[in-house]
């Protein structure tokens, strides 16, 4: 028999980050050889840019039990395909605005520009999202309770 | 007969939920639909049509069927029927109008024949049903059509409402047992005063738009001509294919199963499906009915000729008049009766 | 309104019978007089048995028109004010070729809602006359004067739309020019907290019933195969089994007309349960104008939109939250 725990245990956020191959991913490369540390419970989904990240990934990963969803892209200007993240600046504008109108807490949603030598930046920039996210606690307006079926 | 003032009516849906569940018409932001009682909701028997009809009570709209649990290299299934079948919960469906309640007659042959749908017959039969005489019929109501007495509508329990009084007749063992277990809020009369509204309820729908429409040539032998016939071309050309008829309706049957996949494991669940969406009964060739005027087309022989020629005749339209209310574009079962029922069989 | 219809009718046949289109698409007399649905006519004999124009023709025709202009030889068709819109942008979304299209502009001084005056505990309803500001409602139980105001469409409560489009018009009386607030309710809706907000849309999005009204009424909604109807898109879902189900699908019917949506209301008018679809919408209008300047979608045939488009110095997402509680 487990000994129960009188401390309350504390919530671990689950992230999921999106980042794009050439900037931002390569930012969190080097924040891990630069042996900086960023939160365990962010989740990378690599894309090839951050134009790739359709509203519904944004969605499906709350559905999936994502408390906090992080879009990570290059520099506005410095896209590897030139304008791919000029079209997600005002696609993420418009979709978080618009989650937060639906009453989705707004500090459940984040773009960050972080650039691939940005390490530091993107060690920040995880670990204050993580918090910010763990201070809201879970997700329960965009989550499917199925999901967490057994739980 | 027995009778309660109209202004009792709380208590009485509070005596019947202290020992089992009662669903009936409710107001939640703005519209009324049957959902189960708690205090401080808001009732409204006075409204005629529900958006969705009470089949959502044996027959929900989702409803999770079984759960399968991985562990390991085994696979656990999980019965969800537990709740009625094992538990013996019951509950009362209150408020049922006439054209509902033949719905429900129109279910169970689909539902209750073999095989029989266990899911549908434990929810059946743990219900009461108290149904509920119409006084104030509208104009897109044509259950007459199909010989259904809206005054006088079946049911465990029949109920009569007017200004002051609901007035209460049971009908059968299930109707009795839950006026034994009221008896305490009831006082006797009101033969007078029913008889006084059916008489005058039956005067109103003697005169309604639709009170004659002539079903005369749906029958199988037709079969071919009707499915043939080239109205429907023009009669469903303005459908937008959205399936709110079959949603709103109280006799559409059909659902599909899906498996939903959670953290540890899956659940079955059904929904309720439409004949008018393009991925409905999908198969790997595609969809058996590939223009929009054949689902409609669908849509209709079934309730008008399939339906009955596998049923005695019994149509699966009950001239509740959701559709006629609630489609987009003004598409309804009685522009089919209309443009189809009455021609000569040549 | 007569005079409209009687007008409409003699251009219509007169269209007709000249070989100048080959159909036309307009309203058909329903059982009442107040449920009339779209429909094509293709002689002089069909219009004459059906046609109508009336204060219940409230559907907009421009979406018809895609499997129209596809057909052989012209189609005229009657659009209102706010259809011009639709149609526009279907134009630019090449889902209509206009080159086979007769536009017909035709007044519209608002349209009512059956539902609305029903909701008024009318039932039987023999006839509805419109005087100025009211409607005369005739029921077999007696008459009603209702105010107009509050039984037209939501989508005509705020609409100061005028004809994008016309090949020739049928204008017979004064339109009344008129300044309303579309986004009142959407900025009394961003006012609230987060809470009150996800109760509202909790309690308004619980009632769908997943039927997909909103969306095949759509002009905007022009996919050939729509990723909710498409299994193997991973997101097809008919149930609303769980209300994330619910929230997912309008969520992302919004956002894929967001900077294409003209507000024309239609969503609103057909949901079966009366939910306020069109607040959906006009957040991400009011949104597109405020952030990247005002956009009418349909005001034009070409051009890009908003979500087609940027500037290097668009506003960061971060920034975007605005005129809300904290």
């Amino acid at each position: 028999m487990q000994e129960v725990s009188t401390e309350k245990k504390e919530f671990k956020p689950n992230i999921v980050a999106f980042c794009c191959n050439w900037c931002s991913y390569a930012g969190a490369d080097l924040a891990g050889s630069s042996r900086l540390t960023y939160p365990e419970n962010v989740k990378i989904i690599r894309v090839p840019c951050s134009c790739r990240v359709n509203p519904t990934f944004v969605l499906k990963a709350f559905q999936q039990g994502a408390d906090g969803v992080i879009l990570c892209g290059c520099h506005p200007g410095d896209c590897h395909y030139v304008t791919g993240n000029y079209y997600t600046r005002r696609r993420m504008a418009l979709l978080y605005s618009f989650l937060n109108y639906m009453g989705i807490e707004k500090e459940r949603t984040r773009v960050e520009w972080v650039s691939a030598a940005e390490g530091a930046r993107f060690s920040a920039v995880m670990n204050d999202f993580v918090k910010t996210v763990a201070a809201l606690g879970e997700n329960k307006r965009l989550t499917d309770l199925r999901v967490k079926e057994g739980e | 007969m027995l009778k309660i003032a109209k202004s009792k009516l709380n208590d009485l849906y509070a005596e019947i939920a202290k020992t089992q569940g009662l669903m009936l018409p409710i107001k939640n932001a703005g519209e009324v639909n049957y959902a189960v009682w708690e205090e401080g909701k808001e009732v409204s028997l006075e409204t005629l049509k529900t958006v969705k009809s009470p089949k959502n009570a044996f027959f929900p709209q989702s409803e999770n069927m079984m759960k399968f649990k991985t562990e390991g290299k085994n696979i656990e299934v999980i019965d969800v029927r537990k709740d009625f079948v094992e538990e013996g919960k019951t509950f009362v469906l209150f408020g049922v109008k006439a054209c509902d309640y033949k719905a429900i007659e129109v279910l169970d042959k689909v539902f209750l024949a073999e095989p029989v749908d266990t899911y549908y017959k434990a929810r059946r039969e743990a219900a009461t049903i108290v149904t509920l005489a119409c006084s104030k019929p509208e104009e897109s109501c044509f259950c007459g059509a199909f010989g259904i007495d809206a005054t006088a509508p079946c049911g465990d329990v029949t109920t009569w409402l007017d200004e002051n009084y609901l007035y209460w007749q049971a009908n059968t063992e299930k109707g009795e047992a839950l006026t034994a277990a009221l008896s305490a809020l009831f006082e006797n009369g009101g033969e007078a005063e029913v008889a006084a509204q059916q008489e005058k309820t039956k005067a109103i729908l003697a005169k309604l738009p639709f009170a004659a429409l002539d079903l005369s040539r749906f029958k199988p032998e037709n079969l071919n001509d009707l499915f043939n016939d080239p109205a429907w071309e023009s009669m469903s050309e303005a459908c937008l294919g959205c399936g709110t008829c079959t949603f709103v309706c109280p006799t559409c049957q059909c659902f599909d199963i899906r498996d939903f996949k959670t953290n540890e494991g899956v659940i079955r669940f059904r929904c309720w499906d439409s004949c008018m969406y393009s991925d409905f009964t999908l198969m790997a060739h595609g969809n058996s009915r590939t223009t929009q005027m054949q689902r409609f087309r669908q849509r209709f022989m079934h309730k008008l000729v399939y339906y009955p020629s596998q049923n005695d005749g019994l149509y699966s339209c009950v001239g509740c008049g959701r559709c006629v209310n609630k489609c987009p574009q003004n598409l309804n079962i009685v522009k089919v009766i209309k443009t189809l029922g009455g021609k000569a069989n040549d | 309104m007569k005079d409209v219809e009687l007008k409409m009718l003699e251009r219509a046949k007169a269209l007709l019978e000249n070989g100048e289109v080959a159909r036309v698409i307009g309203w058909k007399k329903g059982e009442f007089f107040f449920d009339p649905s779209p429909a094509t006519f293709e002689s002089v004999e069909e219009l004459e048995n059906g046609f109508v124009y009336n204060w219940f023709c409230g559907a907009n025709l421009s979406k018809y028109l895609i499997a129209a202009s596809k057909k052989e030889g012209k189609t005229a068709v009657f659009l209102k004010p706010c259809d011009t819109y639709s149609f526009n942008q279907l134009v630019k979304e090449h889902r209509i070729k206009r080159e086979n299209i007769y536009v017909i502009a035709v007044e519209c001084l608002g349209k009512l809602n059956i539902e609305g005056i029903k909701a008024k505990g009318l039932s039987m309803i023999e006839s509805v006359e419109v005087d100025g500001k009211d409607v005369i409602v005739t029921t077999a139980y007696g008459k009603e004067t209702l105010s107009k105001p509050e039984v037209v469409l939501t989508k005509c409560a705020t609409c100061t739309k005028t004809h994008q489009v016309k090949d020739e018009e049928i204008i017979l009386h004064e339109v009344p020019v008129r300044d309303v607030d579309r986004f009142a309710e959407v900025a009394k809706l961003e006012a609230m907290t987060a809470d009150e907000r996800f109760a509202f849309w909790r309690e308004q999005l619980s009632k769908c019933i997943r039927c997909n009204a909103c969306r095949n009424v759509c002009p905007a909604c022009s996919c050939v195969k729509c990723v909710f109807d498409n299994p193997a898109s991973g997101i097809s879902a008919k149930a609303n089994d769980d209300e994330f189900e619910e929230q997912l699908f309008h969520i992302i019917r919004a956002f894929h007309v967001a900077g294409r949506c003209t507000d024309c209301g239609e969503c609103s008018r057909v949901c079966p349960q009366n939910i306020p679809l069109h607040l959906l919408n006009r957040k991400f209008i009011k949104d597109i104008d405020s952030l990247y300047g005002e956009y009418q979608a349909g005001e034009t045939s070409e051009g890009k939109t908003p979500l087609t488009s940027y500037t290097e110095g668009d506003a960061e997402p971060k920034d975007v939250f605005s005129g809300e509680a904290k």
